[in-house]
């Protein structure tokens, strides 16, 4: 039973500490409800005060904030919050808010690193499975009628032992190299630092990795640096056979140039959950059977969402209390 | 003495100097028959080796096609999950002397027939362990995780109005499997990379295996969520998933089958699916393939596949090339590679 349920809360409203609920109004989080009896919550989005008014009315001696799945937090929204001091952030990218700012300001950062990892990891290798052995093709395939038609429906290709290249080695770069040992694949890795105690090979570049690997997993954040890191030169170094995964960002990939990769078949397939234009995604590659297509899901999962719920009310809870933070993301 | 052997290998190598061409070209001279179309290359393969007939040309009855085929000719069989070497063909043709399955499973080959008769009987272990394990984990998230359903919902366009739903976490999950042979194995290694608790079903407990056993599989299917099939079928062994394991397994649990379509009776698993006694499937394998049962084809809740657990460009090859050197072997008169019988 998730730890918040069993806290009794006799405190009053005034008593309680105040957090900040930042969301789009169309954000709607249990979040909410379960913290509501814990702290005194301000949602602007529930008011008909517009925002900035409302934040300068009521926030100005706010600590923390929580920022609810991808709502914007820009510098300007920061400024009105002259007190804040934390930023629960309830997803695991945080390329939503204005990190410089943050930076400057020296506020903490906590994401959903831990609660969504596993799950993030799973959906990666979920994908990479799916597009290798073409398992979505062949369940269309059963699905339409196909198979006492046309007997058999097209080779996949084996997806275990390939090298697998992991772009990001944070927390969910490591589960996914993890769990794609067990399949006898070889992990090599490139990130913004080498990580000295892990055992997959480090690369200084992406273009390196790409050479030198079957199957490229991107899972690192989208920052200023990591914009399009995957573009035409890194797709030719991944060869007609390569495939690349991704459940990071979709600006990570130059995504019209991967599309005309795929349609020329210079690229062995991709299995994507994020796009550049969510929720639009090209056309052109639903015809493809070497793609595999995922709505923004990777971490949507019953289970992680109540990790969630759990971290963001255990970190504010810390907090409060002067307590050590989980999931810390570090600013840089 | 070893000089000596030397020596004398040497000497019939100078008699012989086109030795494998000899032995090559008497091998192209025996029949082989091949029961149905499998994999292009394996039959380019045969053709190339063997004198290759094959079966599926037959428009007539099997006994008037080998009456018109020299049916005494042939005197190696390679079959496969769909059409194998049953007492019947087995009886029709009298120079028999091996069958060479292009797949691990042996259901297909009456093997009693062929201990009878002194026939040789050679399969496909091991080249094919990972891609089918791969696929068992494949066809896990594929069902917990929606990947099939959610891929479905992207390219008809549905995203643009809204979000697909939750699924379930596939990490740290319980996972049985029945039969710890070489599949089995390698589906719990992996497994236990994604945090799962693994126990297992087998016709006796195996000393080396680090997971729980369980004498019963009704025991097994009440302590686990994701139940695996990945035992050989037999007799025992037909129907082995029927109403009490699916609904022992229960409402949050997820059968996957990548065995052979009668190790579960079909009907029972159509029926639970249906009335929610059954949380999901993940299907390589039917009772009566090609046909998969109809209820299925709308549900989002399984994963189905056409049979396709080795089929991979490097494993269907690795398993032709099996498939050739256990005949070029036998008629060689040199030890099978991966002999049954």
């Amino acid at each position: 039973m998730a730890s918040y349920a069993n806290q009794e809360c006799f405190q009053s409203n005034d008593d309680l500490p105040i957090v900040l609920l930042h969301r789009l109004p169309s954000f709607n989080s249990p979040l909410k409800d379960i913290l509501q009896p814990h702290f005194h919550l301000l949602d602007p989005a529930d008011s008909p005060e517009p925002a900035s008014s409302f934040l300068s009315c009521h926030a100005k001696s706010v600590r923390a904030l929580i920022c609810i799945y991808n709502t914007p937090l820009s510098a300007e929204t920061l400024n009105l919050l002259p007190s804040l001091e934390l930023i629960v952030a309830a997803s695991a990218g945080v390329d939503h808010i204005d990190l410089e700012e943050c930076r400057c300001r020296g506020i903490i950062m906590t994401n959903a690193s831990t609660a969504f990892a596993e799950d993030a990891a799973d959906h990666a290798v979920a994908l990479l499975i799916d597009v290798c052995r073409r398992i979505s093709t062949g369940d269309r395939f059963v699905r339409a009628g196909l198979w006492p038609v046309k007997r058999d429906c097209s080779l996949g290709f084996k997806m275990g032992r390939k090298r697998v290249g992991i772009v990001g080695l944070g927390r969910i770069g490591f589960e996914v190299g993890k769990r794609l040992e067990a399949f006898g694949c070889s992990i090599a890795y490139n990130s913004r630092k080498k990580k000295p105690s892990v055992p997959f090979s480090y690369h200084a570049n992406v273009l390196d990795l790409a050479e030198d690997s079957d199957a490229l997993i991107l899972c690192c954040s989208l920052t200023e640096q990591t914009h399009h890191i995957i573009n035409k030169d890194v797709l030719e170094a991944l060869g007609k056979e390569g495939v690349i995964i991704n459940v990071g960002r979709g600006a990570l990939i130059d995504e019209k140039v991967l599309v005309q990769f795929l349609l020329r078949g210079d690229i062995g397939g991709a299995g994507l959950d994020v796009f550049e234009n969510e929720p639009d995604v090209p056309r052109e590659l639903f015809e493809l059977d070497n793609v595999v297509l995922s709505p923004h899901r990777a971490i949507f999962t019953s289970e992680s969402l109540e990790a969630l719920h759990e971290l963001v009310f255990t970190n504010l809870k810390a907090f409060f209390s002067n307590k050590p933070l989980q999931s810390v993301f570090q600013i840089e | 003495m070893e000089t000596n052997h030397h020596t004398t290998q040497q000497t019939e190598k100078e008699k012989n100097p086109n030795l494998e061409k000899i032995s090559g070209i008497k091998m192209k001279s025996i029949g082989v028959l091949m029961t149905c179309p499998m994999h292009k290359y394996l039959e380019q393969q045969l053709e190339t080796h063997f004198n290759l007939f094959k079966l599926w040309h037959c428009n007539s009855s099997i006994t008037e096609f080998l009456k018109t085929h020299q049916g005494n000719t042939i005197r190696a069989v390679v079959g496969n999950t769909e059409i194998g070497a049953d007492a019947e063909l087995i009886a029709s043709l009298p120079s028999l002397e091996i069958v060479a399955s292009y797949s691990v499973g042996l259901d297909k080959i009456d093997l009693r027939k062929c201990e009878e008769k002194g026939i040789r009987v050679a399969n496909t272990p091991d080249v094919l362990t990972d891609d089918v394990a791969d696929l068992a984990i494949g066809l896990i998230l594929g069902v917990l995780r929606g990947i099939c359903a959610s891929d479905a919902y992207v390219r008809i366009g549905k995203w643009k109005d809204a979000d697909f739903g939750l699924a379930t976490k596939f990490s740290g999950k319980s996972v049985g499997i029945v039969g710890l042979g070489r599949i089995g194995t390698a589906i719990a290694k992996r497994a236990e990379a994604f945090g799962c608790s693994i126990s297992y079903f087998s016709r006796s407990q195996k000393p080396f295996a680090n997971y729980k056993f369980y004498s019963n599989i009704i025991d097994l299917a009440t302590s686990c969520q994701i139940l695996i099939v990945a035992c050989a079928l037999t007799e025992e062994t037909r129907h082995i998933i029927n109403r009490e394991v699916i609904d022992a397994l229960g409402p949050k649990g997820i059968l996957i089958n990548i065995g052979r379509g009668a190790h579960v009776d079909e009907t029972e698993l159509v029926s639970a699916l249906l009335e929610g006694r059954l949380g999901g499937a993940g299907l390589d394998v039917y009772e009566n393939e090609p046909d998969v049962p109809e209820e299925l084809l709308g549900l989002g809740n399984v994963v189905l596949q056409p049979h396709v657990g080795s089929d991979t460009v490097e494993t269907s090859d690795a398993m032709a090339d099996l498939v050739i050197s256990n005949l070029k072997a036998h008629f060689s008169k040199k030890s099978l590679l991966t002999p049954v019988i």
